[in-house]
C-alpha cells in the first residue's frame, strides 16, 4: 500500500492503495464517485473516461501512482451545477438511452472541444469512436457535441 | 394508508387486470396516513405530489417515462407533478419481467384503468366536498375545477377524501383524439441524472459496510472447480476471503473491487474441465446441419407443400452464437441475515430473482426482498438470475453484504449466447414466379429447453413470438428441429426473430430475383390481400405488413435511381406482434458493405412517446448492425474464445450509417419497439449486397 496524493474535482485527496491500482476503482470504491464507469477494464470502451490535467484519459488503465499530485476532472466535477454546455446540449438532445457510458462519451467530448472548438464531422468521429455505446446513440452525442460547437445551448 | 383504501386498492389491483392480488404493498417503505393509494401503481400525497410505481426495470427503453405517461394520461395529471418509483419484487402486478417488448403492450390497459379510476375518484371526492353535481366537475391537469362556482382543488388537497370512496371497477378510458399527454415527445425523466453520474445503476449501488467480489469460473463450459490454492491470493492486500462457492466456482472478496480481481489473478486453480473439453463451434454447426434431416415439429401448416408443382428453389442459411455485451457488466449487491435476505440488482426479472436466491440459499421466497436498480443495458443478458444469485451465496459464506462484479472477461466468457442455428428453406414457384409453396426447417437448440421449461408439443415457446410467416402463401409449412447443445443459451435482443427473419427475408429475396421481380413488388404481390394469419396466438395483418413496408420504400425513394455504385436492399419482419420494414443503401468496397443510410420503419400500434421510439429504433439498428455484420462467438476446447470488445467489436461512431426512423400513425393498441427493428436490419442488408455483387450471402456475421 502507498499513500497517494492527488486533486479530484479540485478537492486535495489522500488515498491509500496498491500503487498500480487502476484510477478507476479509487475514484469508485474509495472515493464513491461512481459516474465513472467500468466497461471493459482494457482502454477499450471509454466508460472510464477522465480528465488527468484536461486530457481524457482511461481511468481503467491509469496506475493511481501516475496521477500522484496532478489534477483529475470526472463527470461530477465536469461542471458546478450539471450545466457544462455539453450536459445541457444532451439533454436537449436527449441522447442517453441506458446511459452508463454518457459519464465517459461526455467527458471525451468535453476533452475535444476544450482542445478544438469547432471540430469537423470527422474530427468528432475520430475522437469518439474510442467510446462505445451498445444503445447506439451516437447520432445524438454527434448532434449535441454539434450543437455545443454551434454554440447552441438547450433547446 | 387507511384500511379503506387498502382493501380498495386490492379490489382495485384486480380489476384492474393486474393479477391475482396476494397481498399488500407498501410500495414507499413508510405511511401517509392521508395518501390516496386507490391502486397499486398510483400515490397522491397531501403535498400534491404523484408518485407512478414502475413496475418495469428501466434499461435504456424508456420504461420510466413511456409507463407513468400512460397512466397520467388517464390520471388528467400535471406532467409536471409527476415522481416516479421502482416497484421491485412484489406480488402486485403480475408478472414484472422486463422482456418481449412486451413493458408498454403489457401496462397499457392497467395503467390506464388505474389512472382513470383515480381520475373518477378525485372528481366525486371534489363534488361531495362542494356539495355540486358531479358531471359538473372535470379532472385536468392535476386539479378539479367546477366551472360555474369557478372552484379549483389541486390533486392533492382531495387525496384524503378521496381515500375514503369507493374504488370504481367499471371507468370510461379516453379516445386518442383526447390525449395530451400519450403520443407526445415528452423528455425522458431519467436523462438529467444520466448526464452528471448521479444515476445509480446496479453497480454503483453500496449498503455501509459492504465487500466487494469476484468470482473465478470454470473456463470450459461445464467444468468443475478440481482444487485450488489461495495463499497467494490471500496475500493481496484488501483480499479478506477466498472460498469454493458452487462446484464451479470460488470467490475472492475484498475490500475493493482491484484487490479482488487482483486476488483472482494470483489464485491457483486445477479445473476439472468435464465433458466439454473438446467442444468447438465447427463440429456444433455440423451437428445443426445433420438435424436438418431429422423431423420436426409443425409451426406452421397452410395448405399441402408436397402438392405444389412447379420450380424449386432451395437454399440454407446459418446464424453463429451471439453475446449481448451491455456496456454494464454484471453485479448484483446482496445482505444475509439470518433467514432473510436482500438483494439490491439490474435486473430484467425480479421475481425470478427472488425465487432463485431463495432456492440458492434455502430461504423462504418471502424472506427474499429484491430491489430493482437501473440497468446498463440489458438487452435480454438481466433475464438471467446468476448475479443476484452469486452474490446471495457470497453473502451467506462472509456472513456480510457483498457485491459481486463481473469483469468484462467475465461477461462475454460466462454469458447465456444467442443460440446458433440452421435453416433449410424452399420454395415451387409457378409459371409468373409466385410462389405455390414455401417450407421453412428451423433447426436451433431451445433456450427455455435448456433452462428445463421446454414448450408443449416439443415447440420452443419463444417461437410462437418469433417465426411468423407474415405472407400469404398458397402452401406453407414451418417445422422446429430442437438441438441439445452445453453452451448456455439465453434470451438476446429480439431472440429467434432475428434469426427467422434473416433466413425468410433473404430467401423471399432470392425467390423474388428467381422470378425476375423487384423485390419491393414480389413481397407487396404476396400482402396484396388483406388477410389476417393467425399463429399460435398472434393475428398478423398482412395490411399492416404492407404499410411498414410502403412507408420505408416511399421515405428511402424506392423507385428513384441511386447514385452509380450504391443499391438497395429490403426486408420486413413481424416480432412481439409490431411490424417493421427496413431498407438499406450501401455500395461495396474492397469486397466489404459500406452502409449509407438505413430506412426503419414501423407499426407498433399507438405510439406513447415519438422521442423514445425514434431512440429504440435508432439504436436498434445500430446493434442490429454489429449483429449482422461482425457478431460471433465461438468455442474451442470447450471455452469462449472472445473475451472483451476488441475480439467482438460493437460498432463505433465513425462506422455507423444514417439511420432515418419512421412509425405508422395508429390508433390500435400499442405494442413494444425494443425488439422489432432488429431482424429485418440483416437481410436488407445481405439483400442489397446481392443487388451490388450477384451473389448471395447466407451466413452471419457477414464480415465472417
Amino acid at each position: 500500500m502507498a499513500e497517494i496524493s492527488f486533486r479530484v474535482n479540485g478537492s486535495e485527496r489522500k488515498v491509500r492503495a496498491l500503487p498500480e491500482t487502476p484510477l478507476l476503482w479509487v475514484l469508485r470504491d474509495t472515493l464513491q464517485l461512481t459516474g465513472t464507469k467500468f466497461g471493459c477494464g482494457a482502454g477499450l470502451c471509454g466508460a472510464c473516461t477522465v480528465h488527468v490535467e484536461g486530457a481524457a484519459t482511461r481511468s481503467c488503465s491509469t496506475p493511481v501512482s501516475q496521477v500522484a499530485g496532478k489534477n483529475i476532472t470526472t463527470i461530477e466535477g465536469l461542471s458546478a451545477n450539471g450545466e457544462h454546455p455539453l450536459q445541457v446540449a444532451w439533454i436537449a438532445e436527449e441522447v442517453p438511452q441506458c446511459g452508463y457510458c454518457q459519464s465517459g462519451q461526455i467527458m471525451a467530448a468535453a476533452a475535444l472541444l476544450a482542445k478544438t472548438a469547432h471540430p469537423t464531422d470527422e474530427q468528432i468521429n475520430s475522437v469518439m469512436s474510442a467510446n462505445l455505446c451498445r444503445c447506439g446513440t451516437y447520432e445524438r452525442i454527434r448532434r449535441a457535441i454539434q450543437r455545443v460547437a454551434q454554440g447552441g445551448g438547450a433547446r | 394508508m387507511s384500511p379503506v383504501s387498502r382493501r380498495d386498492f386490492i379490489v382495485a389491483g384486480a380489476a384492474a387486470g393486474a393479477g391475482l392480488v396476494i397481498g399488500v404493498y407498501l410500495p414507499h417503505g413508510r405511511k401517509h396516513s392521508h395518501a390516496f393509494s386507490p391502486n397499486a401503481y398510483l400515490k397522491i400525497t397531501p403535498d400534491n405530489q404523484v408518485t407512478v410505481v414502475v413496475a418495469r426495470s428501466e434499461m435504456g427503453q424508456g420504461v420510466r417515462t413511456s409507463l407513468p405517461m400512460i397512466l397520467a394520461e388517464e390520471l388528467e395529471a400535471d406532467w409536471k407533478q409527476i415522481q416516479i418509483e421502482q416497484a421491485g419484487a412484489s406480488t402486485l402486478f403480475g408478472d414484472q419481467t422486463t422482456g418481449g417488448s412486451a413493458s408498454v403492450r403489457t401496462c397499457w390497459d392497467p395503467m390506464r384503468k388505474a389512472g382513470a379510476a383515480a381520475r373518477e375518484m378525485l372528481i366525486s371526492a371534489a363534488a361531495l366536498h362542494w356539495g355540486v353535481a358531479r358531471a359538473s366537475c372535470k379532472a385536468e391537469n392535476g386539479a378539479v375545477t367546477h366551472a360555474t362556482s369557478n372552484r379549483r382543488a389541486s390533486y392533492g388537497e382531495l387525496a384524503a377524501k378521496a381515500a375514503r370512496l369507493p374504488v370504481p371497477t367499471d371507468v370510461v378510458l379516453k379516445t386518442a383524439k383526447d390525449y395530451k399527454i400519450v403520443g407526445k415527445p415528452i423528455p425522458r425523466l431519467d436523462t438529467p441524472a444520466k448526464v452528471n453520474g448521479s444515476a445509480g445503476y446496479g453497480i454503483d449501488f453500496r449498503v455501509p459496510n459492504m465487500k466487494y467480489a469476484v468470482l473465478a469460473r470454470c473456463p470450459v463450459i461445464g467444468g468443475k472447480v478440481g482444487s485450488f490454492d489461495d495463499k497467494e491470493a490471500r496475500k493481496v492486500e484488501g483480499v479478506s476471503y477466498v472460498g469454493k462457492l458452487t462446484d464451479s466456482s470460488i470467490a475472492v472478496v475484498a475490500d475493493n473491487v482491484w484487490s479482488a480481481i487482483e486476488g483472482r489473478r494470483v489464485l491457483q486453480v486445477t479445473w476439472d474441465e468435464g465433458p466439454n473439453k473438446d467442444l468447438n463451434t465447427a463440429a456444433i454447426m455440423q451437428s445443426l446441419r445433420e438435424a436438418a434431416e431429422k423431423k420436426g415439429v409443425p409451426l406452421y401448416t397452410v395448405g399441402d407443400v408436397k402438392k405444389a408443382a412447379g420450380r424449386r428453389i432451395e437454399a440454407a442459411y446459418e446464424l453463429p452464437f451471439m453475446a449481448h455485451a451491455p456496456m454494464e457488466p454484471g453485479n448484483a449487491t446482496a445482505h444475509v441475515e439470518g433467514s432473510k435476505c436482500e438483494v439490491w440488482a439490474p435486473t430484467q426479472v425480479p421475481q425470478d430473482v427472488r425465487d432463485s436466491v431463495a432456492t440458492a440459499i434455502g430461504l423462504d421466497p418471502d424472506n427474499v426482498k429484491v430491489n430493482v436498480l437501473l440497468i446498463g443495458g440489458g438487452f435480454g443478458r438481466r433475464l438471467e438470475h446468476d448475479y443476484a444469485v452469486e452474490a446471495a451465496q457470497v453473502s451467506k459464506a462472509i456472513n456480510g453484504p457483498v457485491k459481486v462484479v463481473w469483469t468484462r472477461e467475465d461477461d462475454m466468457r460466462n454469458s447465456t449466447y444467442r443460440p446458433a442455428s440452421y435453416h433449410n428453406l424452399s420454395a415451387v414457384l409457378d409459371g409468373q414466379g409466385w410462389p405455390v409453396a414455401f417450407t421453412h426447417d428451423l433447426v436451433a437448440p431451445s433456450i427455455s429447453g435448456q433452462k428445463g421449461q421446454p414448450g408443449e408439443g416439443g415447440v420452443d415457446p419463444d417461437l410462437k413470438d418469433e417465426a411468423a410467416l407474415v405472407y400469404s402463401f398458397p402452401s406453407a409449412q414451418v417445422e422446429y428441429i430442437q438441438t441439445e447443445t452445453p453452451v448456455p443459451l439465453g434470451w438476446m435482443r429480439s431472440v429467434y426473430a432475428l434469426q427467422v427473419a434473416f433466413a425468410n427475408e433473404c430467401f423471399i429475396d432470392e425467390l423474388a430475383a428467381a422470378a425476375g421481380k423487384d423485390p419491393l413488388a414480389y413481397r407487396m404481390h404476396l400482402l396484396a390481400k388483406d388477410e389476417d394469419i393467425k399463429y399460435f396466438d398472434a393475428t398478423w395483418r398482412t395490411a399492416r405488413m404492407r404499410g411498414v413496408l410502403q412507408l420505408a420504400a416511399d421515405k428511402v425513394g424506392w423507385d428513384k435511381p441511386l447514385p452509380a455504385g450504391q443499391f438497395h436492399g429490403i426486408a420486413c419482419f413481424g416480432c412481439f406482434s409490431t411490424y417493421a420494414a427496413e431498407v438499406v443503401e450501401l455500395s461495396m468496397e474492397q469486397g466489404q458493405p459500406r452502409i449509407h443510410r438505413v430506412v426503419a420503419a414501423i407499426d407498433c400500434g399507438q405510439v406513447i412517446n415519438p422521442n423514445i421510439l425514434q431512440q429504440q429504433m435508432q439504436g436498434g439498428v445500430i446493434y442490429g448492425l454489429a449483429n449482422a455484420l461482425r457478431a460471433k462467438i465461438t468455442i474451442e476446447k470447450g471455452r469462449v474464445v472472445q473475451g472483451n470488445f476488441d475480439d467482438y467489436a460493437p460498432l463505433r461512431m465513425n462506422e455507423i450509417p444514417a439511420v432515418e426512423a419512421y412509425f405508422v400513425e395508429s390508433t390500435e393498441a400499442p405494442t413494444g419497439a425494443g425488439e422489432p427493428p432488429i431482424p429485418p436490419l440483416a437481410p436488407a442488408i445481405c439483400n442489397a449486397m446481392y443487388a451490388a455483387t450477384k451473389k448471395r450471402v447466407r451466413a452471419l456475421p457477414i464480415l465472417g
